[in-house]
């Protein structure tokens, strides 16, 4: 509860706890409000802006989205996508870490030194893709997954600090019983840095669910879309259409009618659509980050202060 | 920190044993292959594309493939007259610095005032709902978003003009999106909303690394809340509010691709157009791949030095910078 010793400082509790939570609805109203509107009924939306709660309450959009067979195929590349990459990634981020922690590494520098350059310099968008059109990646499923399988050396610095921490009187015991470092790697290390495998996998697991410059750049054809990228393009055309009876609207009553008209009537819109379009993508990241919440802090700790 | 008797032993432990364990040749076999297949990944798709760099000074023409990138003659920096002849360049580059500036100037105080503020919550479960809530829209794309703000600033029907209009503070709807004068305006907003929670992670650990007896001393001396906060917290958290400021001065060039492109559309155009949407659109859309490359090598060019000068000047005026 809102104590304090003296009313001055109850007075400061209380008015931070009431900004905080001001705060917080801002950050949030935007994703409420796409919540609330694709549960709205669509010729209801258009006669005005919801605020906190559905007026005409319906799933009809939700079950538009999921019915449709087109979905299914973005989902599917979606998802294995996100499995797949973060999976291998984080394994095998996590082991490239383990040998590089080891003191009696050979060629240590060497790797260092290519790990530090491969953060700081880049081709850029350009030079990158005439490499991945000549691996013949170009509009396959596979530029997808092959460039994202290291995690990137960053996750390499934020892993070594974490093995750092577990005491090297466990590896010595193991070698002497004779365990090969992938023994060591798997039955010692993995277990002991969950954690920060978790919150790193997680990071991982959004910045692909999200992602749809792979996509744009690398892709033309429709069945290797995914879903971000899908969101996209029914943003563009409705964006498009809107601007128009926009323009509309201001000089041409009857065709800003008809634009409306042809924007759907009913329980489902085209806006409707688009609103449970974008809730039902996000629901799989929103149940994810909560579990690793606590492991957050330390995970972008280490990355962000430690060399 | 204590010293105990066994952090002293350890360091002797470890080298004589480590030594004596990693000499054999399966155990460095074993490492290796840890570590090659990234190697490997790191030559291919970092290493690789330094090469094209190369594009940036001849005349390239996108036929002729990777070879064409070694064999295509030089052009005598024509590549960079062409950017900077470009109608394009002028505007392009006061919008990537000027999004970048005022949204620094902005967002940096408001984040560390943010975290100051559920620094001082009583609650601890408060604290830690309003964490996760305020993380939430950090998961969110930027398509989503980007959006969703989209649809809010909707001029017909969008809720705040809505608001707006029926506060009496505008007469009638503003085209939020369509109008180049507020792009910046909402660009900034919503990046400061979306990652306003996630910020403050950093500013918070370091909150909670702050020796405890700093407080109670001041606590000792008179200090009340307010006056902890000014010389006890801020100070301890200095060398991250400098990192933090490091990182944006080097970042001055560099846009969030993905907001500014779902936020972009026609309209804007004259105060959305920054160098990454202008790379993306002269490369992929126009295929003209030198020029491309010369843009992005010049923003590489550029953000090292401005690492580096930011990283001077804040060694030079708090003794704390980043290497």
């Amino acid at each position: 509860m809102v104590g304090g010793k003296s009313p001055g400082e109850r007075v400061f509790n209380i008015s931070n706890a009431v900004i905080m939570i001001l705060l917080m609805c801002a950050t949030i109203y935007p994703f409420w409000y796409s919540v609330i509107g694709s549960l709205n009924g669509g010729a209801d939306l258009m006669r005005g802006p919801l605020f906190l709660w559905p007026r005409e309450f319906t799933w009809a959009s939700w079950r538009a989205v999921l019915a449709d067979p087109g979905l299914l195929q973005t989902a599917w590349i979606t998802v294995s996508r996100t499995v797949i990459v973060t999976v291998v990634s984080i394994l095998y981020t996590a082991m490239f870490a383990y040998a590089f922690s080891r003191p009696y590494l050979k060629g240590k520098k060497i790797y260092m030194m290519i790990g530090f350059i491969s953060m700081y310099f880049s081709g850029g968008l350009i030079p990158s893709f005439i490499l991945i059109n000549w691996l013949g990646l170009y509009d396959s499923y596979w530029v997808y997954i092959i460039p994202s399988l290291f995690g990137g050396f960053w996750n390499v610095i934020i892993l070594n600090a974490n093995y750092k921490a577990i005491s090297d009187s466990l590896f010595e015991s193991a070698k002497l019983d004779g365990a090969s470092e992938f023994v060591i790697f798997f039955r010692i290390v993995l277990p002991l840095s969950k954690p920060v495998l978790a919150a790193l996998s997680v990071f991982t697991a959004v910045g692909v669910w999200n992602d749809f410059g792979t996509t744009l750049y690398f892709t033309q054809s429709t069945d290797l879309q995914t879903l971000q990228y899908l969101i996209l393009k029914l943003l563009q055309t409705s964006n498009a259409s809107e601007q128009l009876q926009n323009a509309a609207a201001n000089s041409n009553l009857a065709v800003a009618e008809l634009l409306n008209k042809a924007k759907g009537e009913g329980l489902v819109t085209a806006k409707t659509i688009e609103l449970a379009a974008m809730v039902i993508t996000s629901i799989p990241m929103i149940i994810l980050y909560p579990f690793a919440q606590r492991y957050f802090t330390k995970g972008v700790m280490l990355g962000s202060l430690k060399e | 920190m204590k010293t105990t008797p066994e952090s002293i032993r350890l360091p002797f432990v470890r080298k004589r044993k480590n030594h004596y364990l990693g000499r054999d040749w399966r155990t460095q076999m074993e490492l290796q292959l840890m570590i090659w297949p990234a190697i490997v990944l790191i030559s291919i798709f970092s290493f690789f594309p330094l090469f094209g760099l190369l594009m940036a000074f001849k005349n390239y023409d996108p036929m002729s493939g990777v070879k064409g990138i070694f064999t295509s003659e030089w052009n005598n920096f024509e590549n960079f007259t062409v950017v900077f002849q470009s109608f394009q360049f002028w505007p392009m580059l006061k919008n990537t610095v000027g999004i970048n500036l005022f949204g620094s100037l902005i967002g940096l105080p408001i984040t560390l005032l943010f975290a100051l503020m559920l620094n001082e919550l009583t609650s601890r479960k408060f604290k830690s709902f309003l964490q996760t809530i305020t993380y939430l829209p950090h998961f969110l794309s930027w398509v989503i978003y980007g959006g969703l703000f989209i649809t809010l600033l909707n001029p017909q029907g969008g809720i705040v003009n809505e608001l707006l209009v029926q506060l009496h503070l505008i007469d009638k709807p503003i085209l939020f999106l369509g109008d180049p004068d507020y792009f910046w305006g909402v660009a900034i907003g919503t990046a400061i909303l979306k990652d306003l929670g996630w910020g403050a992670i950093l500013y918070l650990a370091a909150i909670a690394g702050i020796d405890q007896s700093l407080y109670e001393a001041a606590a000792i001396d008179g200090a009340g809340r307010f006056r902890k906060m000014l010389y006890v917290t801020i100070p301890c958290i200095k060398p991250t509010i400098m990192i933090l400021i490091i990182f944006a001065i080097s970042g001055m060039l560099n846009n969030n691709f993905t907001q500014i492109y779902v936020l972009q559309n026609t309209l804007n155009m004259p105060a959305s157009q920054v160098i990454d949407t202008y790379l993306y659109q002269t490369g992929l859309l126009q295929f003209q791949f030198a020029t491309a490359t010369a843009i992005g090598l010049l923003k590489s060019v550029l953000a090292l030095l401005l690492l580096l000068g930011g990283n001077y000047a804040s060694k030079k005026l708090t003794q704390s910078g980043l290497f």
